[in-house]
């Protein structure tokens, strides 16, 4: 049983409604064997919910529990965050999913990059690499001061924390690729690691080619088992169509085709947008506890 | 294509004949007098639009005239042809005694899954074609309907309520993992839970029954015997752990090492699916039949009231291949809605792979066959949506490795076929999950488990079998393999 130990509500987006949440979960076999950059499956019942996949925010395996955080975007989040409460249990949860971050020792500094929901999985790998000795510089962004969460988990875990929002309410008045370019100039990166929307992974690598640093990226496409089986997740990647799930989910960001991702993820817009709408007008009228 | 007979129709008949013949000594020239029984089904032209189990089941009658036909060949040519080795003339023998639980309990003493196998084995293949009664009539198709009467005393027993369920020999306290719950992995569970050793079968999915629960729609094998049969082994005393991955919810080495198994089977099937690697491959609207069924099936989204995932809306659905997977999709695109759904296959009817009833009902139900046919790019719209595909049309040369006729292109003919959807259905590879955590565990190049001819694979103390093994097979080749693989782990855990 996945219990839910802890729901903290991180952020909401007044102009779009959407909110982030953070759940934490008892899983003690998915908290032991995780490493950064996994990530899980859940469904919220097992004969009709969808699989959502979702990477691990935080784990602890001596209290056997992880984190997952998740923005309600679609029915089916919007429904864990209003129907699931401390105490609930999730009824699957299947990890950790996909090829963990490759973690080593590098002599410039690591430079992670976060933006929106994308923060949340970068956490991981932003405290393996510090945990390994690396010299890590963050740099979390969003579009505006609410939308910003794990500011001090991410202080915590890196050498300098950098935060900027598209709007200057907090932080730097910049997007991330601003940041991201100033360092590369001044400083010997060995690898940018960037999570966020897709459009804002394709720019931080348009930024980062100049300066032929490594960079990695986390692609969240769309995603039925998550172990390799139905390549709903593929993506072009340099000539070659890989498995987000089983190949990634992380890939050298100068490889990736995000066009091809960007246009991919579009595969299911209308139904999302219907079932969303299906699902709102059903909780307005039932009342169904926030 | 000839009209459609009703079960009454075909139980008139059957009645008919049977009043013949009821009671009588039959010599082999009566016997072979004896039509066949046709299967009684749904209406093609309702079943096109409907999930319910195409093929209906034998009445009584017809299961009665049907095994009269069978003339008990004293050395059972036919038994050899099942990769199993069910005692075919004695559970006939025991229909035409009118003791169905004879027949059913013979069957069940080497194939633990009768209402499946009766209806998925490809049986023209298989027993069938070594029938006696076949072959004086040139066809495996007019054989002793093997399957069918299969299938029908599972079905009587399950209907009766008579299932025994096998008492496992007393504890012997060593323990058995099986990964996958599939056919393979289903068998070993059931043959090695009998000796008394405690099992716990792991899957990666929310559900129990691997690519009979996934794969195969609910239209040819209804979920809920995939289920009863689990049930089944839930009384025998088997444990399932569902969304469990071995490999990564815990190493097979994990297992074996800290959760204290003894041995371990992997039974986790062919699941990479193949793509063309042709232009266009990853336009929206390109699935592969995994993806394509697994929404279907297993995330049930065909039923739009009730499911979360959703289905891509198409009008034109292409198949790409001959196999069952193949007729799986198409007549899966039918019953979702599709206004016309196409199978592109290279080569023709006559080489397809696919069990020739999921042919002929594909046919029976509007698929629209391109044979000779096959695709050389994916074309989509300014959004990066399918809308169409180019072919190329073929011609039959030489035969080839695989003794089927080869098909060579004809230059100069590539046409477009507007399509909105696009099924690939050319097979699997095999996934890397397990050799990838598993030190120490050798596979072929085209990555399956290499076993020897017991199903041990290069790690002491692990066994593999069904398509991890074969590369993309069926059913009851994987049940063969779990059922080799059980019975050397059994002698292996008596000798321990």
């Amino acid at each position: 049983m996945h219990k839910i130990l802890e729901k903290r509500q991180l952020s909401y987006d007044k102009e779009r409604d959407q909110s982030v949440f953070y759940y934490k979960v008892e899983a003690p076999e998915i908290a032991r064997n995780r490493k950064a950059g996994q990530f899980i499956i859940f469904q919220l019942d097992e004969d009709y919910g969808e699989r959502i996949p979702l990477t691990i925010a935080d784990a602890n395996a001596d209290e056997g529990w992880i984190a997952i955080v998740f923005q309600t975007v679609g029915a089916t989040t919007r429904r864990f965050s209003m129907t699931f409460n401390e105490g609930d249990n999730v009824p699957v949860l299947v990890g950790p999913l996909g090829k963990p971050t490759h973690i080593e020792k590098k002599d410039g500094l690591v430079l992670c990059v976060g933006g929106g929901i994308g923060i949340a999985p970068l956490h991981p790998i932003v405290q393996a690499n510090h945990a390994i000795g690396n010299k890590v510089v963050t740099i979390i962004g969003a579009r505006t001061k609410e939308l910003l969460f794990f500011e001090d988990e991410m202080r915590k875990a890196s050498d300098e924390l950098i935060v900027v929002t598209d709007d200057g309410s907090y932080g730097r008045k910049a997007v991330v690729t601003v940041p991201l370019t100033e360092i590369c100039e001044k400083e010997k990166v060995s690898e940018i690691v960037s999570i966020g929307p897709a459009i804002m992974m394709k720019f931080c690598v348009a930024a980062a080619r100049p300066f032929n640093v490594p960079i990695t990226t986390s692609l969240n496409t769309i995603m039925i088992d998550g172990t390799g089986m139905c390549g709903c997740c593929r993506v072009k990647v340099g000539d070659k169509t890989k498995f987000v799930c089983v190949d990634g989910p992380e890939f050298n960001g100068y490889e990736v085709d995000f066009d091809n991702m960007m246009q991919r993820m579009t595969a299911f817009k209308d139904k999302e947008r219907e079932a969303d709408h299906k699902c709102r007008v059903g909780l307005d009228a039932g009342k169904v506890r926030a | 294509m000839s009209e459609h007979k009703t079960t009454e129709m075909l139980q008139e008949e059957a009645a008919k004949i049977w009043a013949g013949i009821e009671g009588k000594e039959l010599t082999n020239k009566d016997r072979f007098a004896i039509p066949q029984q046709e299967m009684p089904s749904q209406d093609p032209t309702v079943r096109a639009h409907n999930m319910s189990e195409v093929a209906l089941g034998y009445t009584e009658t017809q299961a009665r005239v049907e095994a009269e036909r069978c003339i008990q060949c004293p050395t059972a040519p036919c038994k050899k042809g099942c990769p199993v080795g069910v005692p075919i003339p004695e559970f006939i023998k025991h229909i035409q005694q009118g003791d169905f639980k004879g027949a059913i309990d013979t069957i069940k003493n080497t194939n633990l899954l009768p209402a499946i196998c009766g209806r998925v084995c490809p049986q023209e293949k298989q027993c069938q074609s070594f029938c006696t009664i076949g072959k004086m009539l040139k066809s495996p198709e007019k054989a002793v309907a093997i399957g069918r009467l299969e299938r029908y005393v599972a079905d009587w027993e399950r209907a009766m309520d008579k299932i025994t369920v096998p008492t496992p020999k007393p504890e012997t306290g060593k323990k058995v993992a099986v990964i996958g719950s599939g056919p393979a992995g289903l068998t070993v569970a059931a043959d090695i839970r009998r000796e008394g050793h405690s099992v716990t079968v792991f899957e990666a999915f929310q559900k129990t029954g691997g690519v009979m629960v996934y794969g195969i729609p609910e239209f040819r094998l209804p979920k809920a015997l995939v289920a009863k049969e689990v049930e089944n082994l839930k009384k025998m005393g088997v444990e399932f752990k569902t969304s469990f991955l071995v490999g990564r919810t815990a190493t097979l080495d994990q297992l074996l090492t800290e959760q204290g198994f003894d041995a371990a089977f992997i039974g986790t099937g062919a699941g990479l699916p193949k793509f063309m690697r042709i232009e266009g491959e990853n336009l929206i609207g390109v699935f592969s039949a995994n993806e394509y069924l697994t929404r279907s099936n297993l995330m049930k989204a065909y039923d739009r009231d009730h499911a979360d995932t959703p289905l891509y809306d198409a009008k034109r659905v292409a198949v790409f291949g001959g196999g069952n997977v193949a007729m799986d999709g198409a007549r899966t695109a039918l019953r979702l809605g599709a206004e016309k759904v196409y199978c592109v296959y290279r080569r023709t009817r006559a080489e397809m792979p696919a069990r020739i009833e999921e042919v002929a009902h594909a046919f029976e139900e509007g698929v629209d066959f391109h044979f000779l046919e096959n695709p050389t790019k994916f074309i989509g719209d300014e959004k990066g949506r399918l809308i169409g595909v180019e072919l190329l049309s073929y011609e039959l040369g030489e035969p080839d490795a695989s003794g089927r006729r080869k098909p060579v292109a004809i230059p100069g003919t590539e046409h477009v076929l507007d399509i909105d959807a696009a099924v690939i259905a050319l097979g699997n590879d095999s996934n890397p999950l397990m050799s990838q955590t598993t030190e120490g565990l050798n596979v072929t190049k085209y990555g399956n488990i290499i076993v020897d001819e017991n199903q041990k694979t290069s790690i002491p103390r692990v066994w593999a079998g069904g398509d991890i093994v074969l590369g993309a097979a069926t059913v009851i080749l994987a049940m063969g393999e779990g059922r080799r693989a059980a019975a050397s782990m059994n002698e292996y855990l008596a000798s321990k």
